[in-house]
């Protein structure tokens, strides 16, 4: 096992597929520079053939992918801020999301576009927005969402040799982040959750970005006696909904963290899926603790006021774990 | 070397065929929209063959084509199967696409069409993916885009020559001016001369009468030397004519005619480019009248087959489109 960066555990994806196939390739705004450093070095490697730096044109780079894809090659576009993708929405909801649907199924789209995603850090509302619900209903494209060093490589592994459309949603802010990272090649599948912590009292459901508040409830809650089953999701479409449902029915009572909005969230799609299938083993409302329904401001206390937090996602947890429901 | 190429008497007789099965075709479907027999709309090229022909007269299957909502000339020049063709827009899983696209979105990716598109100018950024593929695959194949004077007015258009040009892409752009974007004269909603814009990015014009088949097929001829050999863009504005309307129908929607059916008529007396090319031919001595009604038939035959095909298709299994959406493998 190796500590890595969380950067650099996406960087040593994108190389080693890289190295793998000659197919893939990597293109978007200052991917030579880049500034994010997920791609540092790549461009020596690699030259300006397999690492394009283009223009600032995301509305022809999102559809650029799917012709490139339809002939052949397997890009990654790298869009910075996922806000980003609303620009080039054209070519994600109406061109990749559906092209293979329209041809029938002649051909693939092995597509993956690299997007930082999320709040907190004062960059006011077109580079904080945290948009992976709005592409859960497009039917078309996965969405794989790590939120640890280990599963940013072996997702975005599973994403570059995935014969369909991928959007790869990197937490923002968490690039230095460290974790421990296989040295041997593995990779993280697309459509599994994984339990990453066990315990009889409550299920702590999130993602991404919020993986770190919810592990840090866990353990303050822990210290109030209050054991937590912790689900990272990682992947949001398709949704791993045996181990999500399967880990709600072992305490019933779920606390779900998602940074998107409220309204239409991610976790809205989770606990509709959970009140559908695990109903009976419900004990207790389910809880969504996540960002409120307005776009996140500049100054620093305004924006954590509508973000999800350790003590919402405490309070949560707090207010079911005394409920008891009637039917009992 | 082939810039100053015409169309010898068999090119032209097959550019005569190709336009033949392309308006047969669109009338059928038209019948076919009128009689309430297609599951969706259509858009027809009607008056437009010219340009698909003299276009896809020199491509290859390697070649891309990358077409719009007014795709069916597309398909059918750049060797798409009438049968096939048919068969999608009644909505069969014989059909091209297997009945999943229907007239927006015909395609057949093992001969380079790479899909007609229903977002008017989105096939703009999918053929500059393309072109980006035949620069990669460094094998003399291109890709031509078909679009409108709709089109035009899209800032995709200007991302993608920006791109083009700064890469030199083997893209090239064939802006078919039919004077009506939807309901509106292109003039009541375009500024300047559209090829005007490509020369800003510094990629080459010109501008042909898309209905004279013969100068289509000349200028790409000057295209594809140009392309092929490694120069980047070009950009082709072939000015023409839409004979029907927007879509099938539109006089039940549409209050206010927005041209006047005189006009409509003159074009298609004056400016039909099959006519155009039949009269050519006949006053060069180059073609007798037995020759071109053998082709006319031959077209006929087609097309009349093509029908048969797609009526004795079959609808698609109701679960299919989940079945098509992801092909759910790995490389």
């Amino acid at each position: 096992m190796a500590r890595l960066r969380l950067i650099k555990a996406i960087n040593e994806a994108i190389r080693e597929e890289m190295e793998r196939d000659e197919k893939v390739f990597v293109l978007g705004e200052d991917v030579e520079a880049s500034i994010f450093g997920d791609l540092r070095g790549l461009f020596e490697i690699f030259g300006k053939g397999r690492v394009r730096n283009t223009p600032i044109s995301e509305n022809t780079l999102t559809g650029m992918t799917v012709g490139a894809a339809a002939c052949g090659y397997r890009p990654v576009l790298h869009i910075m801020f996922a806000n980003f993708l609303f620009t080039g929405m054209d070519g994600i909801a109406n061109q990749m999301a559906k092209a293979r649907l329209m041809s029938g199924g002649q051909i693939e789209l092995p597509i993956t576009i690299i997007a930082s995603y999320g709040g907190g850090r004062a960059n006011a509302a077109q580079h904080s927005d945290t948009p992976y619900s709005a592409f859960m209903n497009l039917g078309g494209v996965h969405l794989v969402v790590p939120s640890n060093p280990a599963d940013a490589k072996g997702l975005l592994k599973s994403a570059i040799r995935c014969n369909d459309p991928v959007l790869y949603f990197e937490p923002a802010g968490r690039g230095g982040e460290m974790g421990d990272v296989p040295d041997e090649e593995y990779l993280t599948p697309i459509g599994k959750a994984a339990v990453v912590r066990e315990g009889g009292d409550l299920t702590l459901i999130s993602m991404g970005t919020t993986m770190r508040m919810t592990l840090q409830a866990a353990d303050r809650l822990a210290e109030q006696g209050l054991e937590c089953e912790v689900v990272d999701v990682r992947t949001l479409a398709p949704l791993d909904e045996d181990t999500i449902c399967a880990a709600a029915a072992r305490t019933g009572r779920v606390v779900i963290v998602d940074e998107s909005r409220e309204r239409a969230s991610a976790a809205s799609q989770i606990a509709a899926v959970i009140a559908e299938r695990s109903f009976e083993q419900l004990k207790a409302p389910i809880k969504r603790v996540t960002a409120l329904n307005a776009g996140l401001p500049l100054a620093p206390a305004s924006e954590q006021y509508l973000l999800p937090s350790v003590d919402k996602v405490m309070a949560a947890a707090t207010e079911i774990s005394k409920n008891v429901r009637v039917s009992e | 070397m082939s810039k100053n190429l015409s169309p010898d008497v068999s090119e032209c007789l097959e550019l005569l065929e190709t336009m033949h099965v392309i308006r047969y075709a669109e009338e059928q479907l038209g019948e076919d929209f009128a009689a309430g027999k297609l599951p969706g709309g259509v858009h027809l090229s009607v008056g437009q063959e010219a340009v698909a022909a003299g276009i896809c007269a020199h491509l290859t299957d390697r070649d891309q084509v990358s077409s719009n909502h007014r795709g069916h000339g597309h398909f059918l020049a750049k060797g798409g199967e009438p049968r096939h063709l048919i068969a999608e827009i009644y909505g069969k899983q014989e059909g091209c696409c297997r009945g999943m696209g229907g007239s927006l979105h015909v395609a057949d990716y093992s001969k380079g069409i790479i899909g007609a598109n229903g977002v008017v100018g989105a096939g703009i950024p999918v053929a500059t993916g393309a072109a980006l593929a035949n620069l990669m695959d460094d094998d003399g194949s291109m890709t031509v885009v078909f679009f409108g004077d709709g089109a035009s007015n899209q800032g995709v258009l200007q991302e993608s020559m920006n791109f083009a040009a700064l890469w030199k892409l083997p893209l090239l752009y064939v802006c078919e001016n039919n004077q009506f974007g939807q309901f509106s004269p292109t003039a009541t909603v375009t500024a300047g001369v559209i090829s005007d814009r490509a020369k800003a990015f510094g990629i080459p014009v010109e501008v042909v009468d898309g209905n004279d088949v013969r100068a289509v097929w000349q200028t790409m001829a000057r295209a594809t030397d140009h392309i092929r050999s490694g120069n980047g863009p070009m950009f082709v504005e072939a000015d023409t004519y839409r004979i029907r309307n927007h879509f099938e129908r539109e006089h039940l929607i549409v209050q206010t005619p927005y041209r006047s059916q005189e006009e409509v008529e003159k074009m298609r007396r004056e400016r039909d480019p099959i006519k155009m090319l039949q009269e050519w031919l006949k006053a060069e001595d180059l073609a007798d009248n037995e020759t071109l009604q053998a082709i006319d038939e031959q077209a006929k035959t087609l097309v009349k087959e093509a029908v048969a095909f797609g009526d004795a298709g079959t609808p698609p299994p109701l679960d299919v489109g989940l079945k098509y959406q992801f092909a759910g493998t790995y490389n």
